[in-house]
Order: C-alpha cells, then sequence, then structure tokens
C-alpha cells in the first residue's frame, strides 16, 4: 500500500500502540474490569497519539492503514486490556463504513478530514429490542423531511453509549419500508439524546460499557450513508468486525499464554536440564495460538489484495467471501477461550488467583464473549444455508 | 420434476416470478413489483433468497455457478432472468 508523506509509517503506528498498551492499559486494565468502568485513560491515550483516525485514507489527512495493519494494532492493545481493544475495533469498523461508503460525498469527505483533528470515538448502534440479534433487519426507520431527518431507535447495547462523540445506526430506509431495506446513518453528538434503558454489568468485557439505550436523533439528511447497509454490511462491517474481533480475541490469548509461559520459564530456571511438565502444555497451546494468529492474518491479507482493484472490491459480496468470514468468527472465537482455558492449566492456581501476576481469570471471562457477540450459532445457521447453494469451485 | 425451458407453457420470466412466490417471501406481492423492481427493497432478505437460489437451481434444472452467487444477481426479475440465460441451454 502507498503512503503520501503525512501518513505516518505502520511502525510508528504500531510503537505508539504498543507503548499505550503496555502503560496505559494494562496498568488500568484491572480496575477496569473490577469497576466495569470505561477505560478513560487508555482511550485519551489513543486521542493524543491520534490513532483514532488510522484508517482515514492519507489524502484526506489520516494514516490510510489495511486492515491487516489495523488487525495488528487491536491485537497489540488487547494484550493490555481487551476493552480497551474492543473499544477500538469498533470504533474502526464504523470509520470503516464511512471510508468505504461515504467518502465521495461532500459531507463525509469533510467528516473524515475532521476526524483527524477531532478524534471522535464512534459507536455502533446495529441492535433493536425486537429483533433479536438479527442485525440485518431494523424495526425503526429514518424519516426524512426536505434537507432533515429524525430517527428513534430502541436500542439493546450501544458500545460504549454513554462515551461516544458520535453514533453510527442502522434502521430502515424509511418507515414504510421492509425490515431488510435498512441504511447506516451517522449522528453527532449534537445530534442525539440518549436514555439508559439496561444496566452493564457483565462476566467479561466490563469496560465497554454497552448498556441499552433509547437513542432520539435529528439532523441533517447528508448524514444517511449513501447505498444500501446490504452492501456495506458484506463489504465492510462484516469483514471488518470479523477480522478485528479475531485479531483482538487472539490479543488476549497472547497474553494469557505470555503469562503462563513466564511461569514455566522461572520453572526451568530452578532445574535446569529438566524440563517442566508444563512446558509440553506450553508447546500444545503454542501451537494453537499460532494458528489462530495465521488464520486472522491470511484473511485480513486476502482481503487487503482484494482491495487493489474494483473488481476485487465487488467479490467480497459473493457467498464465499462470506463464508470465510463467517469461518474465521466462528472459529477464533471457538479457540479463544480454549488457549486461554490451556494457560490456566500451566499457571494452576496462581493463574487461578486474582490478585496474582500470572492471574488469567480477566482474560477468560473477556474472551467467553466472543461467541456470543453475533452468536456462533447463528452465524453457523447462516452459514449452513449458504452451504446448500456454494459450490467451491 | 423440473421443467425444462422448450417444453414449459410458460417464459422463463413467469417460472421466476413463481419460485419468487414460493420462496422469497415478499413483504411486497410479486404481481405487484415490475420487472426491474428491487427484489431487496421489497423484502427479500439474504436468508429467503438462499432458498430463491434453490428453487431456481430446481425449477431450471440447473446450477447457479459460485461466480453469479452475488447480491446483484438476485436484485430483480429481469437480473435472474438474464442470468438464467448465461446458464439454460439453447
Amino acid at each position: 500500500m502507498t503512503r503520501s508523506t503525512t501518513a505516518r509509517p505502520f511502525a510508528e503506528l504500531l510503537a505508539l500502540t504498543r507503548t499505550i498498551a503496555r502503560e496505559v492499559a494494562a496498568k488500568h486494565a484491572d480496575s477496569v474490569d473490577r469497576d466495569a468502568r470505561f477505560p478513560s485513560e487508555t482511550l485519551a491515550a489513543l486521542k493524543d497519539a491520534k490513532l483514532l483516525s488510522t484508517l482515514v485514507p492519507s489524502a484526506l489527512g489520516g494514516d490510510g492503514a489495511s486492515l491487516s495493519e489495523l488487525a495488528q494494532l487491536c491485537s497489540v492493545l488487547a494484550e493490555g486490556c481487551s476493552s480497551s481493544a474492543m473499544i477500538l475495533a469498533m470504533h474502526q469498523i464504523q470509520v470503516a463504513c464511512l471510508v468505504r461508503h461515504g467518502q465521495d460525498t461532500p459531507f463525509f469527505q469533510n467528516y473524515l478530514r475532521l476526524m483527524v483533528s477531532s478524534q471522535p470515538l464512534i459507536g455502533s448502534v446495529t441492535s433493536e429490542v425486537g429483533t433479536f440479534g438479527d442485525t440485518r433487519s431494523s424495526i425503526c426507520g429514518v424519516e426524512v423531511a426536505g434537507d432533515r431527518f429524525t430517527l428513534m431507535k430502541k436500542a439493546t447495547t450501544v458500545s460504549y453509549g454513554a462515551y461516544c462523540d458520535a453514533l453510527l445506526l442502522t434502521c430502515r430506509r424509511n418507515p414504510e419500508t421492509s425490515a431488510s431495506d435498512q441504511v447506516l446513518v451517522l449522528a453527532t453528538k449534537d445530534d442525539y439524546q440518549l436514555k439508559q434503558t439496561t444496566a452493564w454489568d457483565t462476566l467479561g468485557m466490563r469496560g465497554t460499557n454497552s448498556p441499552g439505550f433509547e437513542v432520539h436523533c435529528q439532523g441533517s439528511a447528508e448524514q444517511i450513508l449513501p447505498g444500501a447497509y446490504a452492501d456495506s454490511s458484506a463489504m465492510s462491517m462484516v469483514p471488518y468486525s470479523h477480522v478485528l474481533w479475531s485479531a483482538l480475541w487472539q490479543g488476549i490469548a497472547a497474553d494469557a499464554v505470555g503469562r503462563a509461559a513466564t511461569m514455566v520459564r522461572a520453572e526451568a530456571r530452578k532445574t535446569p536440564g529438566t524440563t517442566p511438565t508444563s512446558a509440553i502444555r506450553l508447546a500444545q497451546v503454542h501451537s494453537d495460538l499460532q494458528a489462530m494468529k495465521h488464520h486472522w492474518q491470511a484473511t485480513a491479507n486476502e482481503f487487503d489484495q482484494l482491495e487493489a482493484t474494483d473488481a476485487g472490491r465487488t467479490e467480497l459480496l459473493s457467498l464465499g467471501w462470506a463464508l470465510k468470514f463467517n469461518n474465521l468468527k466462528t472459529s477464533c472465537s471457538d479457540m479463544a477461550p480454549r488457549i486461554v482455558h490451556q494457560a490456566l492449566q500451566i499457571t494452576g492456581i496462581m493463574g487461578y488467583k486474582n490478585d496474582s501476576p500470572y492471574s488469567v481469570g480477566r482474560h477468560y471471562r473477556d474472551v467467553l464473549s466472543a461467541s456470543l457477540m453475533v452468536s456462533n450459532d447463528r452465524i453457523a445457521a447462516k452459514s449452513a444455508s449458504m452451504l446448500l447453494v456454494f459450490k467451491d469451485t | 420434476m423440473p421443467t425444462n425451458a422448450p417444453t414449459s407453457p410458460l417464459t422463463a420470466s413467469e417460472r421466476v416470478r413463481q419460485v419468487l412466490k414460493a420462496h422469497g417471501r415478499l413483504a411486497t406481492a410479486i404481481e405487484s413489483l415490475g420487472d426491474t423492481d428491487s427484489l431487496y427493497q421489497a423484502g427479500l432478505t439474504s436468508h429467503a433468497s438462499i432458498n430463491v437460489m434453490l428453487g431456481l437451481e430446481g425449477e431450471f434444472n440447473i446450477e447457479f455457478p459460485d461466480s453469479l452467487l452475488k447480491r446483484g444477481t438476485f436484485e430483480s426479475v429481469a437480473a435472474i432472468t438474464s442470468a438464467l440465460e448465461t446458464l439454460t441451454p439453447g
């Protein structure tokens, strides 16, 4: 990928993220988890380092990072704090939709340019009371009168809702159309009012603070993203979600394995010449971790290569690619808890204790969210249905 | 048994409409849609579109190659009919 002179080299973005992961995110991860609080220190550091606009094209002042680069950043941040990495990933997914489907309109072009200087955090509002987790159908519809829109949505979860600077909502193209005829609408802070309807006291990913909200918004009709959500979902939201999530789950698993490895090395130093039995387990889990990493890396690289051509982009609308992203998501979300479980078998009671440096309890609870955020059962049912017509030739 | 195009009394477009009526689960009745009207705006979901693909493969005794299994192929009655023309012999 070619970069303009304003874009920072990827090595710089990676170094910045790594420093934030170690010096900020990791330091606060336990209190973020314990108190189920928003990781404000990490987000402030990411904004300071202008890491919320890495996906904005370099022509608009951003870094023009590729999917595989973004995934690497999410993975590295997840080694410090899962919630922070999930927030970064969710934000980047929203930016991907704006960049890839809005860039040709003056409103979104201007918004993306402003993102570089103001670093707004964008939250996702795809869930809705009554659609039972099916993001590809909406009950609410956007109403346009003249050059203004109004929209009211009852969402079951809004990612870090109270801490967003903008929201990207799915809704019907108009109140009269069918449930699957959807569009995306961007609402900036001044455009919406939130009424919290549920709490966020969860097993893991506690810092993402994503309770239910009733969202009332109004704004300029230009804030409706051009095109159909069916396309932006297949070409951007699903690819970015499944790759970035898989990468961050792998980062969480890597930190758990890292803790286990530290313990194995300490044990080995006590008895040089004798390989500790736990080292065998480490060898096994190390292989699983590598397979998981290679899965998201390969998918991301293939996606980035497709991006080089217009014809490649439309390939993303094919069943083959839909299956590929489904497989990545279900495979990595199943693998992450198994890897952390293995790490726990190595660390034993020291990993089970919350107050030990080898603790992997938080990691374990956090990765259990993986198979639930977009339920693996729902994805498997969709894949099963696609395989009735897909020939894989 | 699937009927082959030459012996059917119905046109390809009429047979496509029958399949859509049986499997499309459209919110708008197929009879009220023109050949080029968007089926997606009429409520065709990705799940129902798989059943439409299966119905068409059975009705026309063809197999859609993976390259045609795209949203655009099933956008309208006209789009489906023209995709079928590239597959049906004769």
